[in-house]
């Protein structure tokens, strides 16, 4: 009955208890009940999605207050899905951490769970206002693991960051204000129902609201011309902290799915398709400035990063066709595309672990402690996120062309995507021959100290994740579709009322 | 036997490869070659049944969603390759065993050999569209593995990013081009595709899929102008090129074409595009093996000039070529691996594949020498050898072409040009390295390689003699099975001999193979005419176009991003001001239809205050000090007009939050300077920011002018009816925020803990400087801690706590609550600080600001499971009222349990967030000698 609820009060709980002084000393227990915390929360997230799967979307009424007036959550397999994949995401690079990354500074496991319950709130709740609150829990937290580590350029970056984002904030709280007044609810599914017969009068709010929100959300999700944060703070951060990230951008995506699609939708009267068409062409430019960038790396970070650009202006190219299948196209590529940056962040903090002063810079350098290993892993999620089989980036890629076709948007989404697509490969390709072929003298001897064991299974798990998003590639794609039907078909307020649809 | 294992033996194969890392050479290759052997065995076994006309299918579903499926179909086509790949496959496989030293991983080498086989296999085998592209694309990342395999070679590297680079690029275009036919036809089954007839040309789509397709073919075959990868490739070891530029990596184009032969070839387009690229690669290709000094170049070029030729075929528009060009694919995988494999072993005993050094070979290694000559006639289409055969066809089926009308008989005479070349080239090979004096510094004396490494070679040669002589009786029925794959409406009558009598296509024969003495013996001038060209290393230019492209994304990049956060935060505040504004210019007036309240006095008084302060900060901004002073007038402004406006808990968190807020200001002003310099900022600059401002302004003030014109129906009612009898309060902001919105605070409360957390860690490693005095040079006062404060606000504490205690109970019907009473103590906590100073307050007891941050996160989520016990949601309130003698009549709420946690949060986090900054002004931190400069 309370699973709804479970992903953000789960890691909220076991954040409040690592956070207890007593655990202050105690560094591995405070491991331990963090990833035991995490395995909990993968087993919560996949019970959440084969429930919604099985027996259609869930309904949390927050203190018992009926729907609109109290706060609701929302597990529809959409959320469910970016529940599973954001546990999961979390559990390796959680783990990775524990190799040592965490004792570099206070409080990583707490805030790394409080990380987590404003992802997972961001992803449940059904009110805009609620949804503001959780951006502020993702921010603050995201923020403060950021700084993990120290450094001058890392401090930097996330300052740019946290200001950057608190402009945003700002902004979402005015387009809150304009969608509150112009529909007198902020209960998304609400919302929808009032949209197609709003008032007059109300119509410009809720388009000048509903247009402010959507800049709110390119900030997060990283939008040309709003991503310029993005590279520079992903590339100083802390390895696990840069790949936990990787869900960062998902979540403004998602917001767009979960307001946009539904309230500003098809069938929404004057407010039908708002913004669509500058989307449109933002996320092509978007798609083509992570491309220039990609081309343009020095280091694998700062490639991945754009790559992580890249792939979200593909996702905000599949918003904006806006077709069931389009979002669905759009949510198994969220689905590859998060497990994958992030494994790569961890597979290039395998890399930077490695090669002393040289770091990730594509440069010569030494040899390799584990060429093998680390090899075979920069390979893989290489070839995934290029989208070359037979990993998981090609089924991602042809699920969006063949969206793009019946959405009748070929013509632009197509070139942009395999341009990207060859882009990465011409990239990647420089980077990993570089990286571990133009090597001489011997082995770095800081390394073996570094590299533990952990760091090695975490990403190796990570990895791995890609070969059950191929192999599963049949199931997957058709609950994509489930999700996107469910959510096209949007819930109603009385849904969540325990009536019927 | 299923279909199935065909490819899946050589995939576990490569496996078996991995695991016998460690093993003889010897093991290994056996290892290696086993489960290719048994898969060669199941599709001989298949054989009859094909060639009787069946087309054994196995299918299971994959992802339904994109209609991908596992698919395998062998027909005619696929069966042809399929046997040259597993065949010759094979002979690499054992070739390769001597071929590697001690030195080179072969469990590596292996592997990716057969990886590269499964992926080979997969492309012709494939029934699905989708599957077809996945393997397609496996045999550009396997090929990269193989031609990148001595990584430690710069070389090599190149040459494995060209080729993936490349053919990548093809595979791309390919993928949209197999989705187009998928969507056009409907079904991504290649049967359905296939019999779909003149569906796909008829199309309007039809020429972007011919020209998709077809640059997926060019790449992948090396067509010009396309093939500069090819030669670049050979960096490879030798094994890998015989293997991948015979009968495999290249001849996928060819197959991709053979493939979508009967439903995209039957038009003008194709035939024009397909012979003419055809055409001008059998050309370049032949005329520039010619001046190649290396073995492995001439064969490369050769090889393009071949696959030129091939294409050619299939662009011509006579009944017999396409089967002709199958024919050749045979033929030229034949010749063309026992010739790679024999100048293999030329390379490894002798240490050299320059042809200028190498020469009179033929007395050290005559066997090989005899090998070598006849597989290189083949290539030179001397009769009584399979090559004779199918360039024969060639000549025969250019002449019968009508594609070009009146032009076209340009085309014969290209191809005896073409021919006359390949004659010239193979001539050069025989007769440079066996004959032509002595080898010139070799580095060791050539021999004859050992026995089983010639085994690969004398098979193939074999092979070239036998199909040379009895066409018929050997290829015959494999090729009408082909036959019945390209052209599904019925295979012409056609008979392959190595005796037509005398015709045109054998005096062609005669003229290209005299051309071809001619031109060998008039190489001396050929080759000084060449030597004024200057001579372009493709994987230099390959380089250079890479390192351009690279340098013009940096510059673009250094354009677009300049690392300037007020660069970033001008775009996002023109798309804010874009987003907001376009609405607005729809409508003709902002104001809505409801009544404009009267203006009164007061409020314009605030308004107006609130204005100019707004104002003041916005120009005193570089002040730091007075900036602060004036936004914290607009802030005492806000929650004056809360009180106005009958908002009462507004403005007390307000003000509170207003203190807290100065206080910890002033303390991060303490280490900044007070002032910043405006006269870096160019006045454009100045002017730039000025208008963005206004503009933002402007435009939400209009909107909120718009906003509060407008009729509001909003849900808010249902609050003021049920906090009493839902929530059990009067005051319905307290009830909104601890029990309607309940939810909202916990998280907000959550954020402020989170705040202190991240704050802390920032201010953990930072080492500031104590400033010894303020920017003008004034010292700072001694009298740190006055006594007139210290006292009263000492006295003032217990007054404080009592009240925010007060605050803190009444909350629930009236103006208060837990956020208000935590920041009403917290404050009165920080005045100790501020009149005491940190460490006094230390020595009195140190407080857990994080101990309070835990427990009051707990109460407050405590209070919310709380209601699972009653099967409630999280956060459901719930409240009684209780009568006990002398308080009398009082509520007790779960709600003031929720508050509890609010309360103790905000005041732990308060206190950390303001005492972290304190921390850093203590005596503890290092004092910097003399003044801040």
């Amino acid at each position: 009955m309370h699973l709804p609820a479970l992903p953000v009060l789960l890691p909220f709980f076991a954040a409040i208890l690592i956070l207890y002084p007593w655990f202050n000393k105690r560094l591995h227990l405070q491991r331990l009940v963090a990833q035991f915390g995490l395995l909990m929360l993968v087993a919560v997230s996949m019970l959440t999605l084969f429930k919604t799967l099985a027996d259609g979307p869930m309904g949390y009424a927050m203190g018992d207050w009926e729907a609109p007036f109290g706060i609701y959550l929302l597990a529809d397999p959409l959320a469910a899905f970016m529940l599973v994949v954001t546990s999961v995401l979390a559990l390796c690079t959680h783990l990775f951490a524990c190799g040592g990354e965490d004792k570099t500074g206070r409080f990583f496991h707490p805030l790394f769970m409080f990380q987590l319950m404003g992802l997972n709130g961001a992803f449940l709740t059904a009110d805009a206002f609620n949804l503001f609150v959780f951006f502020e829990i993702l921010l603050i937290a995201s923020y403060s693991l950021l700084i993990h580590g120290g450094g001058r350029e890392r401090t930097r970056a996330a300052q740019h960051y946290v200001l950057y984002n608190l402009i945003g904030s700002a902004f979402f709280l005015i387009a809150l204000a304009l969608l509150y007044r112009a529909f007198g609810t902020l209960n998304i599914p609400d919302m929808a129902s009032r949209a197609p017969t709003l008032p007059e009068e109300s119509v410009p709010l809720a388009q000048a609201g509903g247009l402010l929100l959507m800049v709110v959300f390119g900030v997060k999700a990283a939008l040309l011309p709003l991503h310029f944060w993005l590279p520079r703070t992903y590339s100083t951060t802390s390895v696990p902290v840069a790949a936990l990230f990787a869900v960062m951008t998902k979540v403004g995506v998602y917001s767009l799915w979960r307001i946009h699609s539904v309230v500003f939708g098809h069938d929404s009267g004057e407010l039908s398709d708002l913004g669509v068409v500058p989307l449109a062409w933002l996320s092509g430019l978007t798609v083509l400035a992570g491309a220039i960038g990609a081309l343009a790396s020095q280091t694998l970070r700062w490639l991945i990063a754009n790559l992580i650009v890249i792939s979200v202006g593909t996702l905000l190219m599949t918003v904006a066709m806006g077709t069931t299948q389009s979002v669905a196209a759009g949510l198994y590529y969220t689905l590859h595309s998060t497990l994958m940056s992030g494994a790569f962040f961890l597979v290039a903090g395998l890399i930077l672990m490695q090669r002393g002063q040289a770091e990730d810079r594509f440069v010569r350098s030494r040899p390799f402690l584990y060429p093998v290993f680390t090899g075979v892993l920069f390979a893989v999620t290489a070839m995934a996120m290029i989208g070359l089989p037979p990993f998981s980036g090609f089924l991602g890629k042809v699920f969006i062309l063949q969206a793009a076709v019946d959405s009748g948007d070929a013509i632009w989404v197509w070139p942009l995507v395999l341009i990207s697509g060859l882009a990465a490969l011409i990239a990647l390709s420089r980077a990993g021959t570089t990286l571990f072929w133009r090597t001489q003298g011997s082995v770095v001897p800081e390394a073996k100290e570094k590299v533990s064991n952990v760091h090695l299974v975490a990403s190796g798990l990570l990895v791995a994740t890609t070969l059950v998003l191929v192999i599963g590639g049949g199931p997957l794609t058709e609950w994509s579709l489930r999700a996107a039907q469910d959510l096209h078909a949007g819930v109603t307020l009385n849904y969540l009322n325990g009536g019927q649809p | 036997m299923n279909l199935i294992w065909v490819p899946l033996l050589p995939l576990l194969g490569c496996l078996v490869s991995l695991l016998l890392g460690r093993y003889p050479r010897s093991t290994m290759a056996l290892g290696a070659a086993i489960l290719p052997a048994i898969a060669l065995g199941i599709v001989v076994s298949l054989a009859p049944e094909v060639m009787s006309g069946s087309n054994p299918v196995v299918t299971y579903d994959w992802v339904p969603a994109l209609s991908l499926q596992i698919s395998f179909m062998l027909d005619g086509l696929a069966l042809m390759f399929t046997l040259l790949i597993l065949g010759i496959g094979l002979l690499v496989i054992l070739y390769a065993r001597y071929y590697l030293s001690e030195a080179d991983n072969a469990g590596r080498f292996y592997a990716s050999l057969l990886l590269f086989m499964t992926a080979m296999l997969g492309v012709v085998l494939s029934a699905n569209l989708i599957q077809l592209w996945f393997f397609w694309e496996l045999t550009s990342v396997s090929s990269f593995m193989l031609i990148s395999y001595w990584s430690h070679r710069s070389d090599a590297r190149k040459g494995a990013r060209m080729a993936m680079t490349i053919t990548g690029a093809g595979g791309l275009a390919l993928l949209a081009g197999l989705i187009l036919i998928g969507e056009v036809v409907g079904s991504y089954d290649l049967r359905t595709v296939l019999a779909s007839g003149s569906l796909i040309a008829e199309h309007s789509l039809y020429p972007v899929i011919v020209v998709l397709v077809l640059l997926g073919a060019f790449t992948k075959s090396a067509q010009f102008p396309f093939h500069s990868w090819l030669p670049q490739a050979m960096a490879a070891p030798t094994p890998v090129s015989s293997y991948l530029h015979s009968a495999t990596m290249v001849k996928a184009g060819i197959f991709l074409m053979a493939r979508f032969y009967p439903v995209l070839s039957d038009t003008h387009l194709w035939f024009a595009l397909v012979s003419l690229v055809g055409l001008t690669t059998l050309l370049v290709g032949a005329y520039t093996a010619l001046f190649k000094h290396d073995l492995k170049g001439l064969l490369a070029y050769s090889t393009i000039s071949h696959l030129g030729l091939i294409t050619l075929l299939l662009g011509l528009d006579t009944e017999l070529a396409s089967i002709a060009a199958m024919f050749h694919v045979i033929n030229h995988a034949v010749f063309k691996a026992s010739l790679f494999m024999a100048a293999g072993i030329i390379d490894h005993e002798s240490g050299s594949r320059d042809m200028r050094k190498l020469n009179g070979l033929f007395r050290y290694m005559p066997y090989t020498a005899t090998l070598a000559m006849v597989a290189a006639s083949s290539m030179a289409g001397v009769p009584l050898l399979n090559g004779f055969l199918s360039k024969e066809m060639l000549f025969a089926e250019s002449l019968h072409q009508e594609t070009f009308g009146s032009l076209s008989w340009l085309i014969p005479l290209l191809v005896t040009v073409g021919g006359a070349l390949a004659v010239a080239y193979s001539l050069r090979f025989v007769h440079d390295v066996f004959f032509n004096g002595e080898p010139i510094g070799l580095e060791k004396t050539p021999h004859e390689p050992p026995r089983y490494m010639r085994v690969p070679v004398e098979i193939l040669v074999v092979l070239c003699l036998l199909v040379g002589v009895l066409p018929d009786l050997i290829v015959g029925d494999l090729l009408v099975a082909v036959g019945a794959s390209l052209m599904p409406a019925g295979v012409p009558e056609f008979s392959i001999s190595i005796w037509h009598g005398f015709n045109i296509p054998l005096l062609m024969s005669f003229l290209a193979v005299l051309g071809g003495v001619a031109l060998y013996r008039q190489r001396r001038h050929m080759f000084n005419f060449q030597a004024r060209f200057t001579e372009v290393d493709p994987k230099l230019a390959f380089e250079h176009m890479i390192q351009t492209l690279v340098e013009r994304a940096r510059s673009v990049q250094l354009w677009l991003d300049n690392g300037s956060f007020q660069r970033y935060a001008l775009w996002l505040l023109l798309m804010a001001i874009a987003a907001m504004s376009v609405p607005m210019v729809n409508i003709p007036h902002a104001r809505g239809s409801l009544e404009v309240t009267e203006l009164d006095m007061v409020a314009l008084g605030g308004a107006l205050l609130m204005i100019v302060a707004s104002v003041a900060t916005a120009m005193l901004s570089h002040q730091r000090l007075l900036a602060l002073v004036t936004i914290s007038v607009v802030g005492l402004v806000v929650s004056v007009a809360f009180a106005w406006f009958s908002a009462p808990d507004l403005a007390l968190t307000q003000l509170s939050v207003e203190v807290a807020t100065i206080i910890l200001f002033l303390l991060a002003l303490y280490f900044l300077p007070q002032k910043v310099s405006l006269n870096h900022l160019s006045p454009g600059r100045i002017v730039r920011d000025m208008g963005i401002a206004t503009a933002a302004g402007a435009i939400v003030g209009t909107l909120t002018y718009a906003m509060l014109t407008r009729p509001f129906d909003s849900i808010s009612s249902f609050f003021t009816e049920n906090a009493k009898t839902g929530g059990g309060g009067t005051n319905v902001v307290n009830v909104i925020l601890v029990d309607f919105r309940g939810f909202d605070t916990f998280g907000e409360i959550t954020v402020l803990a989170i705040a202190s957390l991240g704050i802390y860690k920032l201010l953990a490693g930072v080492r500031l400087f104590v400033p010894a005095a303020d920017m003008d040079g004034r010292p700072w006062s001694k009298d740190s801690h006055p006594l007139m404060l210290m006292q009263i606000s000492q006295s003032l504490l217990p007054l404080a706590l009592l009240v925010s205690a007060y605050i803190f109970l009444r909350g629930h019907n009236l103006p208060g609550g837990g956020f208000i009473a935590g920041l009403i103590t917290a404050i009165a906590l920080i005045q100790q600080y501020v009149a005491n100073g940190v460490v006094w307050m230390r020595d009195r007891g140190d407080l857990k600001f994080q101990w309070f941050i835990v427990w009051g996160l707990f109460i407050a989520f405590a209070s919310g499971v709380g209601s699972w016990l009653f099967e409630r949601p999280f956060l459901t309130s719930w409240f009684d009222y209780f009568y006990l003698p002398l308080v009398g009549k009082f509520e007790l709420a779960s709600a003031m349990a929720f508050d509890l946690g609010v309360y103790l949060t905000v005041i732990g986090a308060t206190l950390s967030i303001l005492a972290n900054l304190g921390k850093l002004t203590t005596t503890d931190r290092p004092t910097r000698p003399g003044r801040r400069s």
